[in-house]
């Protein structure tokens, strides 16, 4: 039988749920005889690959960059799942959305306590933000959500075990908080 | 009180005139959710959750405030019911900022509950992202408007049981604010009594018990100032 790939990968959030991922600890071993890693912050891929089976996705679409990943991810992956309440609400990452672009960026790096990063004028090394920091499923279909912030492992685990066994990912009441 | 009959689900039931069809439901272990509601105070029909059809009526009604009638047929968990009662909740969590991870009341609120029991777990609606200001003001509790849904149990709380009236309602419909004394800030209200049931019935983190948030936790230190400067003295041989 072959192996499902999986592909994971970091937009606007902190990382967290990517630790809550490696928090499933000694199963990851169990899960890598089922499992091949084919993309994301564990792994050393540059170019996200062809025909992902299941792609978790944490973080929202907070800038340029994280929306063309984002659409190339919807391209090539058979089942899309927004992986924690940043994907799926905007969550912390969205908090920026009551202010302007312009005036936030002016209050953090001209009238606050830092200065503007080194990139930050010409803008070509850093990506451009977009004006409203956006859940995965308003700018591409997504198939299933995982919420948490970050979503136990325990969740994550139903989640992965689902697919695994070509089920659709439908998490009980107390699996599907928010926060 | 006269006995009627009615159909609930297609299960008859035996009621008492007067009673409501939320009252008769719950007394026979029909779940229909409910989030403005609280036992003992007066119903309102505001959050719109425990609709329910009636045959013979064009339009859905609300169980907490329709009087149960002989012969009702009820229905409280139609496709359609079930769909409104999740985009009634993905409202609230859109219209203000309902993010759970960073609220005082993270897993121990009902709205946050009651969107994972009706299976939420995205909102289709756009966020609306607005600011709504805080008042801190009041030296034990504090109001985040962010966070209120308006049920409005603290305005009937504080009117009914406290008797204080102090909460009531401003402006209208999305733009509904929850004030104190006539939209004063809450610290310089006068007729607060400080009993703390409004927050205590709050459904969401909107009304909250200050010193519950990490950035709150602050140390009182300056009763041990004179017991170490004493110590530190007597270590060099002195004394106060």
């Amino acid at each position: 039988m072959s192996k499902l790939r999986l592909a994971t990968a970091w937009l606007g959030g902190c990382s967290g749920c990517h630790m809550s991922l490696l928090d499933l600890g000694e199963l990851l071993v169990e899960l890598a005889d089922r499992i091949e890693l084919v993309y994301g912050p564990l792994v050393d891929a540059k170019q996200f690959p062809e025909q992902v089976d299941l792609a978790l996705i944490e973080g929202a679409v907070a800038n340029l960059e994280n929306l063309e990943l984002l659409q190339q991810i919807r391209r090539n992956s058979r089942l899309l799942v927004s992986f924690g309440d940043c994907a799926i609400t905007g969550n912390v990452t969205s908090l920026r959305n009551v202010f302007k672009v312009d005036d936030l960026l002016t209050s953090v790096y001209q009238a606050g306590p830092g200065s503007l990063p080194r990139s930050g004028e010409d803008g070509d090394v850093l990506p451009e933000l977009l004006p409203r920091v956006l859940p995965l499923h308003q700018v591409v279909e997504v198939d299933a959500f995982i919420p948490g912030c970050p979503p136990d492992p325990e969740r994550i685990l139903a989640a992965i075990t689902a697919v695994l066994n070509g089920e659709p990912v439908m998490l009980g009441e107390d699996q599907r908080t928010f926060g | 009180m006269p006995a009627i009959t009615l159909t609930i689900n297609n299960e008859l039931f035996s009621a008492r005139k007067e009673q409501t069809i939320l009252e008769i439901a719950r007394e026979h272990g029909v779940d229909i959710p409910t989030l403005c509601h609280f036992e003992g105070l007066e119903a309102m029909g505001g959050c719109r959750l425990c609709l329910v059809e009636l045959q013979g009526s064009p339009r859905p009604v609300p169980a907490c405030i329709t009087k149960a009638a002989e012969g009702m047929v009820v229905t409280t968990h139609s496709d359609k019911l079930i769909e409104y009662r999740k985009m009634l909740v993905e409202l609230l969590l859109a219209e203000r900022t309902h993010t759970c991870s960073i609220c005082v009341q993270n897993n121990n609120c009902e709205l946050q509950a009651l969107a994972a029991k009706l299976g939420i777990d995205h909102v289709r609606f756009d966020y609306l992202h607005q600011q709504l200001p805080m008042d801190a003001s009041r030296e034990r509790f504090a109001l985040d408007h962010n966070r209120c849904v308006l049920c409005l149990r603290c305005v009937r709380v504080c009117d009914a049981v406290e008797g204080a009236h102090t909460w009531d309602v401003r402006g209208r419909g999305s733009t509904s604010r929850v004030v104190a004394d006539l939209d004063r800030p809450w610290g310089s209200s006068t007729s607060c009594t400080d009993c703390g049931k409004c927050v205590q019935l709050c459904p969401t983190g909107a009304l909250y018990k200050k010193g519950a948030t990490v950035g709150e936790m602050k140390k009182e230190r300056s009763f041990l100032n004179r017991i170490l400067e004493r110590r530190r003295l007597a270590a060099q041989g002195r004394s106060l």
